[in-house]
Order: C-alpha cells, then sequence, then structure tokens
C-alpha cells in the first residue's frame, strides 16, 4: 500500500550549473518543515547537488541552449517521516546505469570530475532508483528518512 | 565562494571559504591554479575550514590540484578540513591518499 503523503511540491529550472545551489536549498527548505537533524539536511543538500549537477553535466552534455535545458524536481513528504526526492531531465540519458553508478566511473577526460556522484548519492540516501532511456532524458528517485520514528 | 592565499618562504596556504559544488569548483580552479603558479610552493596547503558545502564537484577539485601539485614537485595537505568536507573525503576514501593535517 502506497504511504500516506502529507505534503509535496514541484519545480523547474533551467539546467545551468547557477541553479545547482538554487535547487538544493529550496529541497532543503522544504525538508525542513519535518524538523531534521543538520546532518540529514546536509546530507539533503548534497544529494541534490550530485543528481542535479548529472544533468547539467552529462544529460545536457554540449547543448548551447540552456533554456531549453529543463529540469524538473518533485518531493513529497510522507507520514511516516520520509522524503521522496524525484529529479528528472530530457537529456540524452545513460546507455548503461550499472556502469555509470560504479565508483570512480566517468567520462570526463579532462579530469576534474571525480566519478563519485553516485556513490555519494548511494550512500547519503536509504535508497535510490535511477531510471534512463538514451535520448528520453534521466530520472533519479531518492528516498531519506527525515526523523527517527 | 572566496579564496585568499597567504605565502610564506616556499609554504603557501590557499583558504577555500563558502559553498564547493560544479558551480563554484570552476572558479575555485582557476583561482587555485593560478595561486599555485605565481608562488611556486614546495608545500601547498588547502586550507577547506571555511567550507560550509561540499559535493563530488570538490572532490574533483581536490583531486585535480593533488595531480597538479604531483606534476610540479610540490607536496599539497589538505588542512583543518570542515565537517562538510570531512564527510564528502571520507565516503571517497581520499582520507587515507592525501595527506590530512588538523588544528595546525
Amino acid at each position: 500500500m502506497a504511504e500516506r503523503l502529507i505534503n509535496n511540491m514541484k519545480f523547474s529550472f533551467d539546467g545551468r550549473s547557477v541553479n545547482e545551489g538554487f535547487a538544493r536549498s529550496t529541497v532543503a527548505l522544504f525538508a525542513a518543515q519535518a524538523d531534521p537533524s543538520i546532518g540529514v539536511i546536509s546530507d539533503i543538500k548534497t544529494v541534490v547537488s550530485e543528481a542535479v549537477t548529472n544533468a547539467i553535466v552529462h544529460g545536457y552534455a554540449g547543448r548551447e541552449n540552456r533554456a531549453e535545458c529543463p529540469i524538473y524536481i518533485s518531493c513529497k513528504l510522507t507520514e511516516s517521516g520520509k522524503i521522496i526526492i524525484k529529479i528528472k531531465d530530457k537529456g540524452k540519458g545513460i546507455s548503461d546505469i550499472k556502469t555509470a553508478m560504479q565508483p570512480l566511473f566517468t567520462t570526463d577526460e579532462g579530469g576534474e570530475r571525480s566519478g563519485m556522484g553516485f556513490t555519494v548519492m548511494e550512500s547519503f540516501t536509504d535508497k535510490i532508483k535511477v531510471l534512463s532511456k538514451p535520448n528520453k532524458g534521466t530520472t533519479v528517485v531518492m528516498e531519506k528518512r527525515l526523523k527517527l520514528r | 565562494m572566496e579564496i585568499k592565499a597567504e605565502k610564506n618562504n616556499e609554504v603557501t596556504v590557499a583558504f577555500v571559504k563558502g559553498e564547493i559544488d560544479h558551480h563554484n569548483a570552476r572558479i575555485a580552479r582557476e583561482r587555485l591554479d593560478e595561486i599555485i603558479a605565481t608562488d611556486t610552493p614546495i608545500c601547498f596547503g588547502l586550507d577547506l575550514s571555511g567550507v560550509t558545502f561540499c559535493d563530488s564537484s570538490g572532490l574533483g577539485l581536490v583531486m585535480g590540484r593533488m595531480r597538479k601539485c604531483q606534476t610540479l614537485g610540490c607536496n599539497m595537505v589538505v588542512k583543518n578540513p570542515s565537517d562538510a568536507a570531512t564527510k564528502i573525503l571520507e565516503i571517497a576514501g581520499m582520507d587515507k591518499i592525501l595527506r590530512i593535517e588538523r588544528g595546525i
């Protein structure tokens, strides 16, 4: 049975790097209603930043017109004290999700990307699901308990 | 994001203050590389005590500077990483690779 929701929100923005801070702060403010610890808020900020950065850097790689690179975020708070965060792009997608999620895997040859984005997302959340289709986009769904029951 | 550097003979310490994400990492990279190129230190300290947020872009930034220092024959030391920086460095196991100094 689906969990009862006590609140939800949605927003979207251009896939520009300047919006990374905006996205993580907005989700953190929404999560703050459930009164989680500072550590949990910090984890949420980090995972949102990772997923949004992936969309900007990889999903929309090589796209000049960033007004046509939308990123959609939706968040739900459940009665049991969980947050479910969905981050979606309409970019080029990931052909091999399993490989992309390996620690240190990166397509960046410049050596400035650590390849640890998905590892951080997995470590800082309770559950993560990645759905992707080449040339259709990628959706990352993450769940995290905000409060001990 | 604010970066300032202090040079003392052959030791330069750069103090990074603020949030390190992919957006800010680009600016930080340019500034840090400029400091390393100008000062040509034997030991380069990267002080992360003022880092209030750090995601894996911060890891890339630290790893990139470590490689840069290695090619220049300079020792890099991460100094006083904040809680935000420490957590990310530990997840990546970089606390075992890097020289990290606290309280100095």
